[in-house]
């Protein structure tokens, strides 16, 4: 497997396999000295035109761990903020002999067009509305060591703005190989124009559902996407589809709640309910490392064990 | 200059026009057919045995980029182009920079036309600026020769405004109104066509209705008003249905499409290469289907190219960010030969029909696609039908790269092109 540009480039065995190597990671980043020398000389580039200290350092970390060096572009520090385009930049970088980019951009397919034009692995860190495979990873990743390693039947709920949720896509086709079973629940406005390639069910209600979900995933209304724009009111979003302190009561007591980060608390969720006992998000934001080593391992390494 | 005084012949081809079909020699000389029939003579031959004899092909719709946007085309190169792919004629959209929103713009670009290897005539600005608002000078573009006024790369969306157009339009012999149907409030922020394939590659999409929406407000302006409306680019089910209906009624509407809509879908995004983005978009397979069907049964009037350049580098950003078009001119005939023509979707005279006598009738044209007959301007194309050929677009004319079509096998390409009496494309190359 030479790129990894969305969820669906895994099959179920492909997915089980990386999930699996996630959790032998997790182990060596409790270690003392959490490094292996698994990917020693290989040279890692993070090439990020959107915000994201976290999942760049994320990927960063996860890249050092693995005795990589790493070299970093973000837009702004570099000659991007000059005109240069995006094929000028990766070819440059390229010219200097690297293995793989990791790139994050507000435009859906631009890490497609970069695996064009350049020779090393690319890493799909999140592209526009499209995709964000290693998030999806890291939720997979946490549920399964919530659940187990089978999530086959579970019932998975995703409420906010999916329509523009690189996220949502990634995890309803994630969940999909794994045999789990999705619903987006969102007002119409939020929702894609067709369900065509989502598998999924959607429904307008979550009051309705609630009760009968496992596990509840809930994404920010996306002010830079314009979701606001899409609704009538922030307030109206809450009372309808807000994971407020008096919803939270009526799920199962073992349903599990999940949110990519970062939250607008108030809004999407509760802060009470963020911080609560079914609350998995600082479980998601931990495993963000280890199943970013597990890519970076599975594309650019030989196969030999994990140390 | 010593060509043009030549007589010419254009030897063993079989002519088609709108009178019909039959083998002749075509003997031109001053810039006029002389003698059409067998066993002709001139001072110069253009061989012409195995191929078709048309009128020069005529587009309606073709970006030049001259003035402003130079680096993409420029009416020397464009018009090049276009002679290379048979056009005789070509209508030049508005939306240069500045725009033909006054006379003094629209006379340069006519000036510089009188110069290239095709007629290069200008639309007109339906609104100043082509902001949509107040109403350009179009007496005025008139009296320079404009028939057609758009907006082009704009929708007139008030519907105020565009009744005002096509109400004063009336008052000027010969000119129609020509509407970008895609509605702003519901296309903009959009890419690519809004239905599945926008929903599996989260690229925010642009509606059919914003085109069915508009055809029908506009079909009914038409009839309010009186005045003739033609569409441009036409690309869905539902508005040549409409377009249909229109026309049943007696309505003075008239529509073209694309070659990109009667050959590609929006599946053609899935790879995020924006050789495939354009407004409005490449849409469903039942859309294709519907514009196949408009053709063939007379709804659709011209094939127009929307010949839309862009310096290279812009159409190697991402797909979101680049800008929409795609190149038509060198690849229109052999297009449609290639996937209507050979399938039997259209006759080799109806596709003709499409891309010269037709769209030369709705811009008023009186030097073009008129029947090759003593008399008749000499402006004709010679097209080998069954050449096939591959698109190379570093070998195109066109000062830029972006077409759809590139690696593709096409069958059909102009021989020659003669413009007013003298060559202009011999042999698939062109004289200057």
């Amino acid at each position: 497997m030479k790129h990894l540009l969305s969820i669906a480039d895994f099959d179920r065995d492909e997915l089980e396999t990386l999930l699996a190597l996630s959790e032998d990671f997790l182990h060596v980043t409790e270690r003392e000295i959490p490094k292996v020398p698994a990917l020693r000389g290989k040279v890692v580039v993070s090439l990020f035109y959107e915000d994201s200290t976290r999942t760049r350092i994320s990927f960063e970390t996860a890249a050092k761990r693995l005795s990589c060096d790493v070299m970093s572009f973000s837009v702004g520090s570099s000659s991007v903020s000059k005109g240069e385009g995006l094929r000028d930049t990766v070819q440059t970088i390229a010219a200097m002999g690297i293995d793989a980019v990791v790139v994050r951009h507000s435009a859906a397919g631009a890490p497609a067009r970069v695996a064009s034009w350049i020779d090393a692995s690319i890493i799909n860190a999140g592209d526009g509305s499209h995709e964000h495979p290693t998030q999806a990873l890291l939720d997979l990743l946490t549920l399964r060591r919530s659940r187990g390693s089978d999530l086959s039947g579970l019932r998975v709920g995703i409420v906010g703005d999916i329509v523009n949720s690189r996220v949502a896509r990634s995890l309803v086709l994630g969940l999909d190989t794994l045999g789990a079973a999705t619903t987006l629940i969102a007002p119409p406005t939020l929702l894609p124009p067709t369900l065509d390639g989502w598998p999924a069910d959607s429904t307008h209600d979550l009051d309705e559902l609630l009760p009968e979900l496992d596990v509840l995933y809930l994404l920010r209304i996306q002010r830079e996407r314009k979701s606001a724009d899409r609704l009538p009111s922030l307030r109206e979003y809450t009372t309808r589809w807000g994971l407020t302190v008096e919803r939270a009561k009526r799920l199962k007591p073992d349903t599990l709640v999940m949110h990519p980060g970062p939250m607008n608390r108030g809004v999407e969720i509760a802060a009470e309910v963020a911080e609560g006992p079914a609350s998995l998000i600082t479980e998601q934001v931990t495993n963000g490392v280890a199943v970013r080593m597990a890519v970076l391992y599975t594309l650019l390494g030989s196969g030999a064990q994990v140390a | 200059m010593p060509e043009a005084d030549q007589s010419l012949v254009i030897k063993g081809g079989r002519v088609i026009d709108a009178t019909g079909e039959r083998d002749a020699d075509v003997l031109i000389a001053a810039g006029e057919i002389v003698e059409v029939g067998p066993g002709l003579k001139a001072e110069r031959e253009l061989d012409a045995s195995g191929c078709v004899v048309s009128p020069g092909l005529v587009d309606l719709h073709v970006h030049l980029r001259e003035p402003g946007g130079e680096d993409a085309e420029t009416i020397e190169t464009g018009a090049r182009a276009a002679a290379l792919g048979g056009f005789t004629a070509i209508v030049a959209m508005p939306n240069t920079e500045p725009p033909h929103d006054e006379p003094s713009v629209v006379a340069s670009v006519l000036a510089a036309g009188a110069r290239s290897l095709c007629d290069v005539h200008a639309a007109g600005c339906i609104t100043e600026g082509r902001a949509g608002t107040a109403l350009a000078p179009m007496g005025e573009l008139h009296a320079l020769g404009v028939r057609i006024f758009t907006d082009d790369g704009a929708c007139v969306d008030r519907a105020g405004v565009m009744r005002r157009a096509l109400e004063y339009a009336r008052s000027l012999p010969g000119a129609v109104v020509a509407q970008h149907a895609e509605d702003s409030s519901l296309a903009d922020g959009g890419h690519m066509h809004e239905g599945e394939w926008s929903s599996r590659l989260g690229i925010a999409g642009r509606p059919a209705i914003a085109e069915s929406a508009v055809v029908a407000r506009d079909c009914l302006l038409a009839e309010a008003t009186g005045a003739r409306v033609h569409f441009l680019h036409l690309s869905t089910a539902v508005a040549l249905d409409m377009v249909r209906g229109a026309k049943a009624r007696g309505l003075a509407v008239t529509a073209e499409a694309a070659p990109h809509h009667f050959t590609l879908t929006d599946a053609a995004c899935a790879s995020f290469d924006p050789a495939f983005k354009v407004h409005p978009p490449l849409r469903s397979d039942a859309d294709v289907a519907a514009v196949k069907q408009g053709l063939a049964d007379g709804t659709i009037d011209a094939i127009a190219t929307d010949h839309a350049p862009h310096a290279v580098e812009t159409k190697e950003r991402p797909f979101e960010e680049a800008p929409p078009g795609m190149l038509g001119l060198e690849t229109a005939l052999a297009v449609t030969i290639t996937e209507l023509v050979g399938p039997g979707v259209l006759t080799m005279a109806e596709a003709l029909a499409l891309l010269s006598w037709r769209p030369a009738a709705v811009a008023g044209m009186t030097q073009h696609g008129q029947p090759v007959a003593a008399g008749a301007p000499a402006n004709v194309c010679v097209i080998d039908p069954a050449l096939t050929w591959e698109v190379d677009p570093s070998r195109l004319a066109s000062k830029s790269r972006n077409t759809p079509y590139s690696g593709r096998a096409l069958t059909g390409r102009v021989r020659h092109t003669v413009l007013r009496g003298t060559p202009v494309v011999v042999d698939g190359e062109p004289c200057r």
